[in-house]
């Protein structure tokens, strides 16, 4: 387990989806997503490949799109990982739910142990939670509800689970995420901060927070990959996305900052944590 | 005492009836309560006697074993050594602070040979005034090891010092069987009084059953020892605790199972008999209070009885963990108990003979053991360690749940931690409350409410109940939260007094050391590593051989242990002490110091509390504080110390005589009067009430005797909050550091009072007058009363009330008053109507605390009135000026005039008189506010209210005096 707050981050691999023709199109989302630079989207893609593989020295995994699931590149939303542990969501909309097969197969070809919802009424997109280092934060939003939340307690349990009301049209992750081991990022959106008093409420531990401009700009990855007592790094959107934020994230010092772009699959719906997804193979070491 | 059961329930049944039918109820019940007193005679007496026996000098003692009816009551309740004990202990207390030091010495050689040690304390004792012969001193002491469990049993002592004995005795009980033969013989070769002692020996024999006692070790193995069927918790938990050679034992507890479902805790402060009610003598030795950072702790053995209750939380599944924990926490159990990895070893260990997890699997089971081959060259404690680092970050580390359901009915658990209160639903966490947040506890019925400070951009405070089970579910979940909540987020132990002083109410406090002190005292701990033995979990057998280091650890133990016990338990016995003698104190060690550091911050925050005037609480124990700092600076030692000294002797006297009240009760009062007039520090006092409960929570109080009495008693509550209702309130307070102090809370436990505790009283209160009396008259109490509010549950008559009041005016002098007064507060309990319900335990504590606010040297009495079950309890606090006034007055009664409202539970009764004394004319208002809960109320709140409204209608007066008088069912039963 570690010392508390030391697991987070801690990653080997990455892995990430195509980004599929018919996100374009939006067909089979669905949702009424608004159409996309497909070529821009890609481009998009291709460079938070490279970054987590040359930047951040990752393993890169990277799943074949496939134009039956638009949204796959959101693999996010498909898994809860933490140590050696995967949890295999059940997304909210039953379009989504074939996405896991691709993830739960690279996942367990990476040696994690799988675990799967096991529940028709449970609902869980994984970008609804929160995994601070010491204790995960499930929101309850539109797409995860309070089974899907208890199996993450029930699979993660080491570490207590609370749950976080979430208003409006957001994944918990695209409100807030982790600007180190000990500090929470988050939006200054009413939904956003009332997460976050909702989490300060609930822990028992003692987070910083820094509140950021754009909530899109606290959908951000701590990561530390390599061996341990390596620098870690901040995956962050970056100026070109969110000018506004870029200084309040000069803020964290502790973290080397790696800027990235979505603008375009984030029309998409895709934020950072959603459009990776990281794990250590070996998460006890 | 059979009986309190039974008429405890009924008057419970009367009291939920009563809540429909008022006062027709009132007559069954008293008829009830005066069966029950008659039942209880005997032990009237048993407790008429003990006290004085404590109190008393050895010839004393004599001349009451002689009285035949006193004798029986004394084996009954104390046999004959605890009187010997008692005479020691007087002893050890003129011996003064130096006597701890001969101790450790003495154990040593006790424990080496016992015939020796023997002569050691005969030496100690025989240094003082009371010139033992040397046989009889062993004699003493025989008994004292012998019946030392009896010695906690009926009472807390009052004198540390026995503490201290029983401590080192307990060293010697379990290398010698002392059977009480063995007493019987060495008794008679006693010259001196030889036949008493035979005799009280003899009865001792015949009436003092033992119990058997099985405790359930962690390592699964079994403790059995016997107990004098009196026995306190602390009596057995010691025992334990010596048993198994541990020090740091603040963290433990003992535990008995009252359904498949649900779990006790012993009370460490009261009789296990009572706790256990009908239920067997089985008990489990388990962790209380989960250390947050085990490393801290100070002994490899503390740490290892952690892993091993950890272990069995992990397998019972109570500690949820993941798999990878299961088998690395599995890996470090294997390192501690085989050792590093051998191959060939290991092969024989059938693995599936460890429990490693809730359901084993072989997968499981390959894990733990590769990981185990990577923790080579860990020691056992260092494995153990390691197993308690990755132990403690899991989340349902040290959360002790409880079921209950959320306002809509939703199932959900209430999580108790070191932290605050969590609560989950299923696995998830959907709310937590922190100390800090936390205003007040309570439960009533079978709802447990919190009363939550409010959040950031909100004004209001907001209470957010539960729903538990039943009733003692609810009692269960608060008691705990208070115990949480003391330990791990107190300096010291609530102030039971204040709260106990504020709330009049509560009778359950944490009593042991907190987490904070445990450590202080750990620091002390300076002996060698202890050696254990750490047995595999499958094969439960041999564990700690204590033997071995018998010697010294025990006597290091001691040395560590005897300030600590003083510390933490030791408060009501040393308050007890000092009342006897003056220099009682200086016995304990550190206790010296204590106290003036005590003062200290009473003093500020006794200040803090009279600027805010608000809050009830904060100021009665503005009230309270002040007076004691007052009166030592004031008066100094002269009044004090008389007083002090005399009055409590004389209200110790005077209850032994008049009450028959439980013992316990008795001891705890007289713990508390000892402490009020000392004006011993909170921590003191805290630690001393806690145990004790009800009696204890009283810091002030002076002998009640003396003033208050009177009469008048009570005040209590103002209906106005629905927290008068509650059972049980706990307002944290004594917060460590970080905490502000506005948190004060207190906790109040009331239990209902009953029409039949008045009655009760009544009886009582006549032949415990006299004694009092004489105690009381050191003290001046001759305020006059401007407010008094009447805490009782039971309306009260106007006619009554203007008796009362006329003989209060007419008669100033103090002794009288309380005669008075008593009586006249009991005339008006009868007449009363007996709302209230009790729903409780069937033991009834009264409690009567008088209050007088005045700033100048103010005299807090306690009166209690020892009826069996019947606990009374009553603070007086006067303002001098008043008293001046009062003593010489005669005033003359021109008006009375009574005005009665009604609300649901309260009633409030105003009486103007005025006096002419002296040529000036006096107008004095005399207010009495009556609740009546049958559940719970809140005194501070009510009391507050009371004082505040009074002042609001008279600016232009001044409150004088209040007194509150309570009315509790004793918690002893449950529990």
């Amino acid at each position: 387990m570690g010392t508390p707050g030391e697991g987070l981050g801690r990653c080997s691999h990455a892995l990430i989806r195509g980004v599929p023709e018919s996100l374009a199109s939006g067909e089979g989302a669905g949702a009424g997503l608004p159409a996309l630079d497909l070529a821009k989207a890609q481009r998009e893609h291709g460079v938070l490949g490279g970054k987590l593989r040359q930047r951040l020295g990752l393993q890169l995994l990277e799943l074949p799109p496939e134009e039956s699931l638009p949204l796959g590149p959101l693999l996010g939303d498909t898994a809860v990982i933490q140590g050696d542990t995967a949890l295999i969501a059940r997304p909210w909309s039953p379009a989504r739910r074939p996405e896991v097969d691709g993830v739960r197969q690279a996942l367990q070809d990476l040696g994690l142990r799988i675990v799967e919802m096991g529940d028709e009424n449970a609902t869980l997109d994984g970008t609804d939670v929160l995994f601070t280092g010491r204790e995960f934060f499930v929101g309850l939003s539109k797409w995860t509800n309070h089974r899907g939340a208890e199996i993450v307690a029930d699979t993660f349990r080491d570490f207590a689970v609370s749950t976080v009301p979430v208003s409006g049209p957001c994944h918990l992750r695209s409100l807030c995420g982790m600007g180190g081991p000990r500090t929470v990022v988050a939006g200054s959106s009413d939904a956003a901060q009332k997460a976050v008093r909702a989490m300060a409420a609930l822990t028992d531990h003692p987070y910083a927070s820094l509140t950021l401009p754009d909530d899109a700009a606290a959908d951000c990855l701590f990561l530390r990959p390599g061996l341990p007592g390596a620098p870690p790094f901040l995956l962050h959107r970056g100026g070109g996305d969110l000018p506004n934020s870029q200084e309040a994230l000069q803020k964290l010092s502790d973290v080397t900052l790696v800027p990235v772009s979505c603008s375009e699959l984030e029309k998409a719906g895709a934020g950072l944590s959603s459009l990776c997804l990281v794990l250590s193979t070996r998460p006890h070491s | 005492m059979t009986t309190e059961v039974g008429s405890a329930s009924e008057v419970k049944k009367e009291s939920d009836q009563l809540g429909a039918d008022g006062t027709k109820e009132k007559p069954k019940e008293v008829a009830e309560n005066q069966q029950n007193q008659s039942s209880d005679l005997e032990e009237e007496k048993d407790s008429q006697s003990s006290p004085s026996a404590k109190s008393q000098s050895s010839p004393r003692r004599q001349k009451r074993q002689k009285d035949p009816s006193e004798s029986r009551g004394i084996s009954r309740f104390i046999p004959p050594w605890l009187k010997k004990q008692k005479s020691y202990n007087l002893v050890a207390i003129k011996d003064g602070g130096d006597k701890k030091e001969p101790t450790p010495a003495v154990v040593e050689e006790q424990v080496l040979d016992k015939e020796e040690s023997l002569p050691e304390e005969e030496r100690q004792a025989t240094g003082d005034a009371e010139e033992a012969a040397p046989r009889k001193q062993q004699v003493m002491n025989i008994d004292i090891e012998e019946e030392k469990p009896s010695v906690s049993s009926p009472e807390i002592q009052p004198a540390e010092e026995v503490r201290k004995e029983r401590e080192e005795e307990k060293v010697k009980e379990i290398q010698e069987d002392k059977s009480e033969e063995t007493a019987k013989r060495e008794t008679k070769e006693v010259q001196t009084n030889e036949l008493n002692v035979e005799k009280a020996v003899q009865k001792a024999t015949k009436k003092t059953k033992s119990v058997e006692c099985k405790v359930t070790l962690l390592d699964g193995t079994e403790y059995t020892c016997d107990l004098e069927k009196r026995a306190k918790g602390q009596v057995l938990f010691d025992k334990v605790c010596e048993h198994l050679n541990l020090l740091e034992k603040d963290y433990f507890g003992l535990s008995f199972q009252e359904s498949p479902e649900q779990k006790n805790w012993l009370d460490p402060a009261k009789q296990i008999k009572r706790q256990l009610r009908n239920l067997p003598w089985l008990f489990t030795f388990n962790v209380k209070f989960y250390p947050p950072d085990p490393s801290q702790l100070t002994e490899d053995i503390t740490r290892y009885f952690l892993c091993l209750q950890l272990r069995q939380d992990i397998a019972s599944g109570r500690l949820p963990c993941s798999f990878v924990t299961h088998a690395l926490l599995g890996s470090y159990t294997l390192q501690a108990e085989l050792g590093d990895y051998d191959p060939e070893e290991h092969a024989s260990h059938d693995l599936s003979d460890f429990q490693f997890a809730p359901s084993q699997t072989k997968e499981l089971e390959e894990k733990v053991v590769e990981l185990h081959k990577t923790h080579r060259g860990l020691s056992p404690a260092q494995a153990d360690s390691q197993f308690l680092e990755n132990a403690k970050r899991l989340s349902m580390y040290g959360v002790d749940l409880h079921h209950a359901k959320d306002s809509e009915g939703v199932d959900i658990k209430l999580g108790v931690c070191a932290n605050g209160l969590l609560i989950y639903k299923d696995r998830l966490r959907i709310n937590r409350f922190a100390w800090p947040k936390i205003l007040k506890i309570s439960y009533k019925r079978s709802n447990f409410y919190i009363k939550v400070r409010p959040a950031e951009q909100e004004q209001f405070e907001s209470t957010i109940g539960f729903k538990l089970p039943n009733h003692r579910a609810a009692k269960r979940l608060w008691k705990v939260c208070v115990e949480h909540h003391t330990f791990y987020r107190l300096v010291s132990p609530e102030q039971p007094p204040k709260a106990k002083f504020l709330t009049l109410g509560s009778k359950f406090r944490y009593s042991g050391r907190t987490q904070a002190q445990t450590r202080q005292a750990s620091t002390l701990i300076d002996r060698p590593a202890p050696h254990f033995e750490r047995t595999s979990s499958k094969r439960a057998s041999r564990i700690l051989d204590g033997a071995l280091v018998a010697v010294v650890d025990q006597s290091l133990m001691k040395d560590s242990s005897g300030p600590g016990e003083l510390l933490a338990y030791g408060r009501g016995v040393v308050s007890t002490a000092i009342v006897q003698d003056g220099d009682g104190r200086r016995d304990i060690r550190s206790p010296t110091k204590a106290p003036h550091v005590h003062l200290i911050e009473g003093k500020r925050k006794g200040d803090h509390l009279f600027k805010d005037i608000l809050s009830m609480t904060e100021k009665y124990q503005m009230a309270s504080t002040r007076t004691v700092e007052e009166k030592k600076a004031q008066a100094a030692d002269k009044k004090h110390a008389p007083e002090s000294e005399g009055p409590c002797t004389g209200a110790s006297d005077a209850v032994k005589s008049s009450h028959e009240t439980l013992n316990v009760v008795e001891e705890k009062k007289q713990a508390e009067v000892g402490k009020d007039e000392r004006v011993i520090t909170e921590e003191m006092n805290g630690k001393e009430l806690s145990p004790g409960s009800g009696p204890g929570d009283i810091r002030k109080v002076e002998p009640l005797t003396q003033k208050d009495s009177a009469s008048l008693s009570s005040e209590s509550s103002s209906s106005s909050e629905s927290e008068e209702e509650e059972m049980g309130l706990y307002r944290p307070r004594n917060l460590l550091p970080e905490e502000e102090e506005e948190e004060e809370e207190e906790e109040v436990e009331e239990e209902p009072s009953q029409a039949s505790q008045v009655v009760e009283r009544e009886a009582a209160v006549p032949e415990a007058s006299p004694g009092r009396h004489a105690g009381a008259s050191v003290s001046a109490v001759e305020t006059v009363t401007q407010e008094h509010v009447v805490a009782p549950k039971i309306p009260t008559e106007k006619s009554v009330h203007e008796g009362a009041f006329k003989q209060d005016v007419s008669e100033d002098t103090e002794d009288e008053q309380h005669k008075v007064n008593g009586e006249v507060s009991h005339v008006d309990i009868d007449v009363l109507p007996q709302i209230i319900c009790c729903s409780e335990p069937p033991v009834v504590k009264t409690e009567m605390v008088t209050i007088s606010d005045a700033s100048q040297r103010t005299e807090i009495s306690t009166k209690e009135v020892p009826i069996v079950q019947t606990e009374t309890k009553t603070i007086t606090y006067e303002s001098p000026q008043i008293d001046g006034g009062a003593a010489g007055d005669s005033g003359t009664l021109l008006t009375a005039q009574t005005i009665t409202s009604d609300s649901v539970s309260t009633t409030t009764t105003t009486h103007i008189t005025k006096t002419i004394k002296g040529g000036i004319s006096e107008t004095r208002i005399e207010k009495r506010i009556v609740i009546t809960g049958d559940t719970d109320i809140d005194h501070d709140q009510a009391l507050a209210q009371a004082i505040r409204e009074a002042r609001e209608q008279h600016p232009d007066m001044s409150v004088t005096r209040v007194v509150v008088h309570k009315e509790t069912e004793l918690d002893e039963g449950e529990e």
